[in-house]
């Protein structure tokens, strides 16, 4: 086989079937997408299922903490889990550059099936296409997360309530500051990595602890300060938060500082964001905190009923402002 | 972070913030000169912490809002003509001109490139020696003579396809304007930090001595405003008028002359128009003579039509400090960030993208 991706490998020959044995199969390897027919048959579970579909263009492919492989199932895995759902299965679609290198598309599709394994899916169907070198950048990918939402489970951005406490599981803007500053060759010595990980374990833990938490959301691009906007605004609360509470990384505000980025808008991957009735807030802090993934997590801020929609923040030097959503989009191609 | 937490200590500022409500009897308004003060007041909520006596507005110290639609109109030229590609700071590629921006431009295929920093420019003609490469030099004395150091290494290493065009403004004559304006009440300045780490405070002398406004050098962290405004506070409370630096861990009196050499070495003052004052004698910098090789507006076409503004916007005022922004009829209804009208709603740093982005409940 050749070392690099030729149109060939995208044309449904023997090319292609031979890439997809040698690569795709061997690593996603499982009896549905085994049978490597025209469509995966799965059996239909009882009760609601969440879908959602995300496709991945990030620049650089690899990058500190993960890379576009695992990054494609996180992101999936992690929208699913967002409506309390567990994640089941997975699809991904490939667009590849033709000249793109074997070993990184094998690199890539062993990273995804580490991240599949570790996430408890199983990538069930799939697909390749090749476009000429030039119309796309080395490798896209589409990924289609299934998952089965636990009878009594509510979950959602618009089900938030005046009273209720704001949590995050940890640190924020971490991957958007290590795209960017690996993206720009900084050459910073700063202990910068992706947060990319799966977070239907954390967030399974989290309903078992708060059985009654109205929103889960995981703030990937336009970070903290646009999903927290979204969510005032689906939920018609406003939205308090203190600055001083947020947890920051101090190599990731150095970062910021130095390039001028605010890391309330940056994004994560492996990050969410809880609202619950604030009773529960102990309750959900200490089940966050107990798993590896929230072992920072924080009480932010709380809902109100002042300006619907809004999101404020008291400023560490006790200021107040407006949070707003991101608007321009200053980091192309994070996710 | 070192260097930096220690200016914005919450129980400093809370301090200061405190000492300003009980000193600060007399009703002040203070003009903060430089866009990022503007920036750093509403990004930290400092407004919501003085007391109703103190009133902050903003004046014409973001470079981007200044730059004159015509210099964008040229911008834009430069971008349409085949052969050229264009090297700006991000903040000014939304800049609307009279007809189109950069952005718009860049979407049409134009070549439109952000760098960092002007030797990125020089670094980019390099690598792309059948490109004529153009660096938009914008800003005040404090970008001018980086601009100039480029020139300075382009010129040494014999780039033979890098030029500038220059719509750099300079600080002094645009505070002679400002002041010999009618309708400013003002009683005191909030005077740029690194503008004044390069020309030093000699500018500011006339104005406290002559026209009796106290003049305060202030840094960028919130202990730095909040100590300069609680300095031009005390200012106003004995009567005084002093040029008093605050910021000084970086401002000398008389700032840096291997920067204004630099600087004057390269350009030369010229008359030049700014958005919102309209055109001041000897305000800006043109490319001197004898580097014409380094002047984009000697090698290539830059005439342009008369400049369009807006009907309705009033940038004008706003940057002049007479309305704030929420008093122009645009603002926040067909002017916001993401569609931008005026050039102080593009900048990050301009007065009504602040103030539509943390203030607009007020």
């Amino acid at each position: 086989m050749s070392e690099t991706i030729l149109l060939d490998h995208g044309a449904g020959g023997r090319a292609s079937a031979e890439l997809v044995a040698s690569v795709f199969a061997r690593h996603l390897n499982n009896p549905i997408l085994a049978e490597l027919d025209d469509a995966a048959v799965l059996p239909a579970p009882a009760g609601r299922l969440a879908v959602s579909t995300d496709s991945f263009v990030v620049d650089p492919i690899f990058f500190p903490g993960g890379d576009i492989g695992s990054l494609a199932v996180h992101g999936t895995v992690n929208d699913v889990a967002m409506r309390g759902a567990r994640p089941l299965y997975l699809t991904a679609a490939f667009v590849l550059e033709e000249g793109l290198p074997l070993a990184d598309l094998e690199r890539v599709v062993a990273s995804m099936a580490r991240a599949a394994k570790q996430a408890g899916v199983a990538v069930i169907a799939g697909d390749t296409k090749v476009v000429g070198r030039g119309q796309a950048d080395k490798l896209f990918i589409n990924t289609t997360g299934i998952g089965l939402i636990p009878d009594g489970v509510e979950v959602g951005a618009h089900l938030a309530r005046p009273g209720d406490a704001v949590l995050v599981s940890g640190s924020m803007g971490d991957h958007g500051v290590t795209i960017m500053a690996t993206r720009q060759g900084l050459g910073l010595e700063a202990p910068l990595a992706s947060d990319s990980a799966p977070l239907n374990g954390l967030t399974a833990a989290l309903l078992a602890a708060c059985p009654g938490l109205h929103v889960l959301r995981d703030p990937t691009r336009g970070g903290l300060a646009t999903a927290l906007n979204e969510i005032a605004a689906r939920s018609g609360v406003s939205i308090e938060l203190n600055e001083q509470a947020i947890p920051i990384d101090p190599a990731v505000a150095g970062v910021c500082e130095l390039l001028g980025l605010d890391p309330l808008y940056l994004a994560n991957e492996g990050k969410l964001i809880c609202l619950l009735p604030e009773a529960q807030a102990p309750a959900g802090l200490e089940a966050l905190r107990a798993h590896p993934l929230g072992g920072r997590a924080a009480v932010i801020g709380r809902a109100g009923q002042a300006h619907p929609g809004r999101v404020w923040l008291n400023t560490a030097v006790g200021g107040r402002r407006i949070l707003d959503m991101l608007s321009g989009e200053p980091l192309p191609r994070i996710c | 972070m070192k260097h930096v937490d220690e200016y914005r200590d919450p129980a400093l500022a809370r301090e200061l913030a405190a000492q300003i409500r009980r000193e600060s009897k007399t009703p002040a308004r203070f003009m903060e000169l430089c866009g990022t003060h503007t920036m750093a007041l509403a990004r930290h909520g400092l407004h919501q912490m003085l007391p109703p006596t103190v009133e902050m507005i903003s004046g014409p110290g973001c470079p981007v809002c200044v730059t004159a639609t015509e210099e964008i109109d040229r911008a834009v030229k430069l971008a349409r003509t085949p052969g050229v590609k264009v090297a700006t700071f991000g903040d000014l590629v939304r800049v609307p001109g009279s007809q189109s921006s950069l952005a718009r431009e860049r979407a049409a295929g134009a070549a439109v490139e952000v760098v960092y920093s002007p030797l990125d420019a020089v670094a980019l003609a390099q690598r792309e020696p059948e490109q004529e490469v153009v660096f938009l030099g914008i800003g005040f004395e404090t970008t001018a003579p980086t601009v100039a150091a480029a020139m300075l290494s382009a010129d040494q290493q014999g780039v033979k396809n890098f030029s500038v065009l220059s719509a750099h403004k300079l600080l002094p004559p645009a505070l002679a304007a400002l002041l010999a304006g009618p309708d400013l009440r003002l009683s005191g300045f909030l005077c740029p930090g690194h503008v004044t780490t390069v020309i030093g405070t000699a500018c500011y002398e006339p104005v406290a001595r002559e026209r009796g406004i106290p003049c305060v050098v202030a840094g960028f962290e919130p202990v730095d405003i909040l100590a300069s405004i609680l300095m031009l506070v005390r200012q106003v409370e004995s009567g005084q008028s002093r040029v008093e630096i605050q910021y000084q861990r970086a401002v000398r009196p008389q700032g840096n002359p291997a920067a204004v050499a630099l600087m004057n070495q390269f350009f030369a003052p010229v008359d030049a128009p700014w958005r919102g004052l309209g055109p001041i004698p000897l305000s800006g910098l043109a490319v001197r003579d004898e580097y014409g090789h380094l002047d984009a507006a000697k090698r290539l076409d830059l005439s342009v039509p008369p400049a369009q503004d807006h009907p309705g916007c009033r940038c004008g005022d706003v940057l002049r400090g007479l309305i704030r922004p929420p008093e122009c009829r645009l603002f926040g209804q067909v002017c916001t960030p993401a569609k931008p009208l005026g050039p102080c709603m593009v900048s990050a740093e301009g007065t009504c993208a602040a103030w539509y982005k943390y203030r607009r409940e007020e």
